[in-house]
């Protein structure tokens, strides 16, 4: 690269004005971009990532502020440029597409429309021709009948949709420079390869330089030229993509690269060199080897039906005959499965597949349509759930959930929440021994002691989840569904709470219903593993088999989609 | 479009079924004697008596209501004891002025109210911001009845701007002839200036003291919601693809952010219409408001709740009118309606 | 701004990392961060700390009998003697206006308390347990809705009967749709939260779930109802009384006074409906404000 890069950007600093005085967001960087070049900027929550672009385009909220360093853009300071400048340049030559693409494109306007208004900003095209220029443009991000989406309104599109209507936004005027902002966040795997494929091709063939801020380093490894990482507001590396894979430098570099689950890693190769390992946990011999007992858990043909609401006129409906309904939503659609004393089952599948209804049904806390579900020896999918809080097997079966912080009522301490299970179904009774109990349950789970008389919100994300897990094991269940338990948590701190998990299981002999849209980290702790797709099981099969050499087409492209670092 | 409208006009019927039974219910399960309440303080037994046969009370309870709403639906909401007229007429005869009092004072609330709150939500922090917020907190405070003396006292008595506080239109004036019952459009259609003047000094102070009332809610909801809206990703987004402020501010986030506005407007009209019946005692407004406050005095019972009734179909009317231009504004609720 | 807009979360062990400040153990301390920031919630809190006082001390620390009247001093304006003037009978203005403030206050207190009650806990099992419950107070509240609700007011006393009673069962009433919609909405996002979800499986009960993991967490919500609707409450009491409905003079209530001043406006005696008029407004205005700073204080992400 020996000309000069498209956009430089020299020791900026961002400050954001608080209510505690102000706090460096971005503090020091330097970050250039060369034409025609791909770079990811890549980063745990709170790295600072994003407010790097906001501060290129210049939309960075009230509070905050570029407090020192220059971003130069083609020669023009960014820093000192004109709000008319600015705008002029934003959508024109430097365009911006965001996390969340529904709620990135204005609610109540035509998707064409949205598009016309951009170019019409930057004079690319004169009333007479807007309508045409933005189909041109919907049709070169691969909308299928750009004609009808033209009025179509976000509501009506799908997620990946919606992207690629951002997408067209934002190369409508054929910008120079394109900010993604983890564009793909949210979105089903299968979707996500479309899109970035979609955005590589596009500026690829347009020789537009591009800048992918990511928390996926497989993302940015499969995508991109070069790797900025970064931590707490600083850049700690910034190498060459291959050579960044390669030969890491920084020890935060290594630690986020090693906490990446990927292909042919084990758990504890997650871990950073410098944690203790415990026993290192090899996956599960012992659920061979009680193969031949009864399984713990056998669920047949279940169903689980939504009602369509009823379509026809009001009066058709109040003398019950309106339009012959459709069949009713099957959510899940006559799955069995079995689960062994000691086994992981992984619960695999995109959005709407079905795998979380699964699980509840599972858990009993939503009843089935039809189907059984067996449980060591018994039919406790024929207890409705509003009584299942009652019965006997309540204590046996429990559940880690997606989000640690909204699994824990805000107003009960980590220790209240941990023997609340306990309390109603436990045999311990008495302050000091609930005490102890709840202390050896925090060392079980990693949990600093003195952190159990705090509150939700004094915790952690890493420490509220530990505090979920407790709880779910409070009293040695047999079955716990851990439903996308790491999905809310940066990569470092899932790889710390995947390892706890298979810990525990070792130790306490439980089986698990692993639910999950993440095949890499599936792989990592499932013996075996069923895929589902609207509502039905497309395979299943050990881990190997199923992850190492799929039958089912639908299993391929799944595992196509991932995005794979170079080892 | 029109779907929607029958959808939404379903909506009505419970609600509209709703106000009868109250209605209903307010009258006839009365700790007291209904017949006594009907007949009024001077009557005599036998005439209660009679008034109790009339009414049917000595029937059971779901003949009586049958025979009530047989009576509603041909328009008898009985007679008015103070001005022996049936309170269909009466409220007919009376509606237009109350009508044309609470709409000017929302036209006018609301020509100040939308600019101040979409300007203090953009300039956040500048005196009109602060501005905004004085106007938000202290007109929520102020009781509509004090407001409007506050008013006569400066503007009539101190400096005599005003006309005396006294009716819709100064007696020297003859009213022009009646087409839609508002003096104001009337006297235009009849091309008569003076009377036409002589109306919109009368309507000014009392429609100004229902703007002051309004002003709070509809200011205050629109900051918010404009500050909503201007956090909002496709905000974001605009700015980012470098759209004009005023394409921003007035396309995109202008329009989503009258979504909750417009439905703050149906708390609103709850709040005017109650309001009504105190700006119209207080500056002798002959609207239905006073005369349900004429009629609570004198314990004439059936106005009363003729007005009840009136003013409960009249805001159902209105939040079906709100629906339906929420539905013009939001095109999720019109596609799916 | 995904960065800033959710809390982020360090690294595990590590205390969470946060642009703002961390929420402060001890809810004085954060009231007293709260006076500090908003010396305006401060000024609210001393001024209702006044009306208390007037409210339960007012007959014992006024200078005239409130209903005592002296024709010869009738109509006076504010003096040194009488601070507020005299009224048509030649009772002393300032001394009715304190005393007064006691049943202005009650007939709120009282009526928020009723409503809160009744539509707080109507709203909750809505919310939480859905079906018919759902149905039946849901239609209770939109037929309650589709009356103006001042003009419901208005029959509910002219039916019921023309008492302060009844005027504080009417202000509840008109109240209800509202405390039943918030506490429905609070109770019915929490009704599958995680937090829920995770007690049903540690063997709660449905009716426990409700008293331990719903109620506590929507109360600061109520509360926050709670202050805000107090103003509207003394307000619509004071405008029924105004259009001669529920309290009767002599009885020294805002609302009368101001109606009785109301005729000696257009000949220029004002101080006899201004200053109850004032003190009205001046205590919803505390209450207004009061109910913001309790919000500030309760959920300090919702200011604007």
């Amino acid at each position: 690269m020996s000309s000069p890069p498209l956009l430089d950007i020299r020791n900026l600093t961002v400050e954001f004005a608080t209510r505690r005085g102000t706090v460096q967001a971005v503090k020091a960087i330097d970050v250039s971009v060369g034409k025609g070049q791909t770079v990811a900027i890549v980063g745990e929550s709170g790295s600072g990532k994003s407010v790097t672009s906001y501060a290129v385009v210049r939309i960075l909220d009230r509070a905050g502020k570029v407090a020192e360093g220059s971003i130069s853009f083609s020669g023009v300071d960014l820093v000192a440029a004109s709000e008319a400048q600015m705008r002029d340049l934003r959508g024109r030559e430097i365009s911006m597409i965001f996390q969340n693409p529904r709620a990135a494109l204005n609610p109540i306007r035509k998707v064409g429309k949205q598009i016309e208004d951009v170019l019409l900003q930057h004079v690319q095209a004169t009333r007479a021709t807007a309508r045409e220029k933005a189909i041109e443009a919907l049709e070169k991000v691969k909308i299928a009948r750009p004609q009808e989406r033209y009025d179509a309104y976000p509501f009506e599109l799908s997620g990946g949709m919606c992207q690629r209507v951002v997408i067209a936004l934002a190369l409508a005027c054929q910008p120079q420079l394109l900010i993604a902002d983890e564009p793909t966040t949210g979105l089903d795997v299968t979707t996500q390869k479309a899109v970035m494929d979609l955005i590589v091709e596009l500026t690829r063939e347009r020789g537009m330089s591009t800048i992918l801020i990511t928390h996926d380093l497989g993302l940015a490894a499969a995508y991109c030229d070069k790797v900025v990482v970064m931590e707490k507001g600083r850049v700690v590396e910034t190498a060459d993509a291959k050579e960044i894979f390669r030969n890491p430098q920084h020890p935060y570099t290594r630690k986020l690269m090693k906490a990446t689950p990927r292909v042919g890693s084990s758990l504890t190769d997650l871990l950073p060199d410098d944690q203790p390992k415990r026993s290192a946990p090899a996956k599960t011999a012992a659920a061979l080897a009680t193969a031949s007992e009864p399984p713990l858990l056998i669920v047949e043909n279940l169903v689980k039906e939504y009602p369509r609401p009823v379509t026809g006129s009001f009066l058709a409906k109040l003398i019950g005959k309106g339009e012959p309904e459709k069949p009713a939503f099957r959510a899940v659609d006559g799955i069995g499965f079995t689960v062994r004393r000691g086994e992981t089952l992984g619960l695999v599948g995109e959005s709407g597949c079905g795998k979380s209804t699964t699980s509840m049904m599972v858990n009993r806390l939503l009843d089935p349509t039809s189907g059984r579900i067996v449980f060591d020896g018994q039919d406790i999918g024929a207890i409705p759930a509003r009584q299942f809080a009652t019965s006997a097997f309540r204590r046996r079966i429990q559940m880690v959930f997606q989000d640690p912080t909204d699994s824990l009522n805000p107003r009960f301490t980590a220790e209240r929440a941990i023997v609340d299970p306990i309390l109603r179904m436990g045999k311990i009774r008495g302050r000091d021994a609930l005490r102890a109990r709840c202390e050896e349950l925090a060392q079980l789970v990693g949990l600093p002691i003195e952190l159990i008389d705090r509150f939700p919100h004094q915790l952690s994300g890493g420490q509220k989840a530990r505090v979920g897990i407790a709880r779910a094991i409070a009293l040695d269940p047999d079955l716990v569904i851990l439903d996308e338990p790491t999905a809310a948590l940066d990569v470092s701190v899932q790889a710390v709470v995947l390892n706890l998990l298979e810990e525990l299981k070792q130790r306490l002999g439980m089986s698990y219903i692993f639910v999950s849209h993440d095949l890499n980290v599936v792989r990592l702790l499932c013996d075996r593993v069923i895929v589902m797709k609207t509502g039905q099981i497309v395979e299943q099969g050990t881990a190997e088999e199923v992850l190492g050499a799929p039958r089912a087409e639908y299993t391929k492209e799944l595992l196509n989609a991932i995005p794979h670092p170079p080892l | 479009m029109l779907r929607m409208i029958a959808a939404r006009l379903k909506t009505t019927i419970p609600s509209v079924i709703g106000v009868i039974i109250v209605t209903f219910l307010l009258t006839r399960v009365l700790p007291g004697d209904t017949a006594a309440y009907f007949a009024g303080p001077a009557a005599s037994n036998e005439a209660i008596a009679q008034i109790r046969s009339e009414l049917g009370l000595d029937q059971p309870l779901p003949v009586q209501f049958v025979s009530y709403v047989m009576a509603l639906v041909k328009g008898d909401l009985g007679t008015s004891l103070t001005t022996g007229q049936p309170v269909t007429a009466d409220l007919a005869q009376r509606l237009p002025a109350s009508g044309e009092l609470t709409l000017f004072g929302l036209l006018l609330s609301m020509a100040i109210a939308l600019p101040l709150g979409v300007l203090a939500a953009v300039k956040q922090g500048s005196w009109i911001d602060h501005l905004c917020r004085i106007v938000a907190t202290a007109g929520v405070s102020l009781p509509v009845f004090f407001t409007g003396l506050l008013l006569v006292y400066v503007f009539y008595f101190i400096l005599g701007w005003a006309p005396a506080p006294l009716g819709r239109i100064d007696v020297f004036f003859s009213e022009p002839p009646r087409v839609t019952g508002f003096v104001l459009i009337d006297s235009l259609i009849a091309r008569d200036l003076d009377t036409f003047r002589a109306a919109f000094t009368q309507i000014l102070l009392p429609a100004l003291t229902l703007a002051i009332f309004s002003l709070a809610p509809i200011t205050r909801m629109t900051r918010a919601s404009m500050l909503a809206v201007l956090g909002a990703d496709f905000v974001r987004t605009a700015r980012a693809s470098g759209l004009s402020g005023g394409k921003v501010i007035g396309t995109y986030a202008f329009r989503n952010a009258m979504l909750p506005v417009v439905t703050t407007l149906g708390m609103v009209f709850s709040f005017l219409l109650g309001a009504n019946v105190l700006v119209e005692k207080v500056f002798a407004w002959p609207g239905v408001g006073s005369y349900a406050v004429e009629a609570l005095l004198a314990s004439d019972y059936a106005p009363i709740q003729g007005f009840v009734l009136t003013m409960a179909i009249l805001y159902v009317a209105l939040n079906l009118m709100i629906d339906i231009l929420y539905g013009v504004i939001d095109p999720r609720v019109r596609l799916e309606g | 701004m995904n960065d800033m807009s959710q809390p982020p979360v360090a690294a595990d062990g590590a205390q969470p990392l946060r642009f703002e400040a961390p929420p402060s153990t001890s809810l004085i301390a954060h009231a007293r961060h709260i006076v500090a920031e908003n010396p305006v919630t401060g000024f609210a809190f001393a001024l209702f700390a006044l009306i208390l006082l007037a409210a339960v001390f007012g007959p014992w620390i006024v200078p005239y009998d409130p209903l005592a009247s002296n024709t010869s001093v009738a109509l006076h304006g504010p003096s040194a003697a009488h601070w507020f003037g005299t009224d048509q009978l030649g009772r002393d203005i300032f001394s009715r206006v304190i005393v007064a403030t006691r049943l202005d206050f009650s007939i709120a207190v009282a009526s928020v308390a009723l409503v809160f009650l009744l539509g707080g806990l109507a709203g909750v099992m809505a919310g939480f347990f859905g079906g018919w419950v759902d149905t039946v107070v849901g239609r209770i509240a939109d037929t309650i809705m589709a009356f103006p609700l001042f003009v419901l007011a208005m029959g509910i006393v002219a039916a019921l009967g023309n008492t302060v009673t009844n005027i504080v069962i009417a202000t509840a009433i008109i109240n209800f749709p509202l405390y039943a919609r918030v506490a429905r909405a609070e109770a019915n996002v929490r009704r599958d939260a995680g937090f829920v979800q995770a007690a049903r499986l540690s063997g709660n009960s449905e009716w426990r779930l409700l008293l331990t993991q719903i109620v506590p967490n929507i109360m600061p919500i109520m509360a926050v109802q709670m202050s805000l609707t107090m103003g509207y409450a003394i307000l619509n009491a004071a405008g029924l009384s105004f259009i001669g409905l529920g309290v009767r003079p002599p009885t020294p209530e805002w609302g009368i006074m101001v109606a009785e001043g109301a005729s000696f406006i257009v000949s220029g005696e004002w101080w006899v409906a201004f200053f109850p008029g004032l003190a009205l407004m001046t205590a919803v205005f505390c209450f207004n404000l009061l109910g913001d700073g309790v919000r500030d204080l309760v959920d300090p992400q919702r200011r604007n």
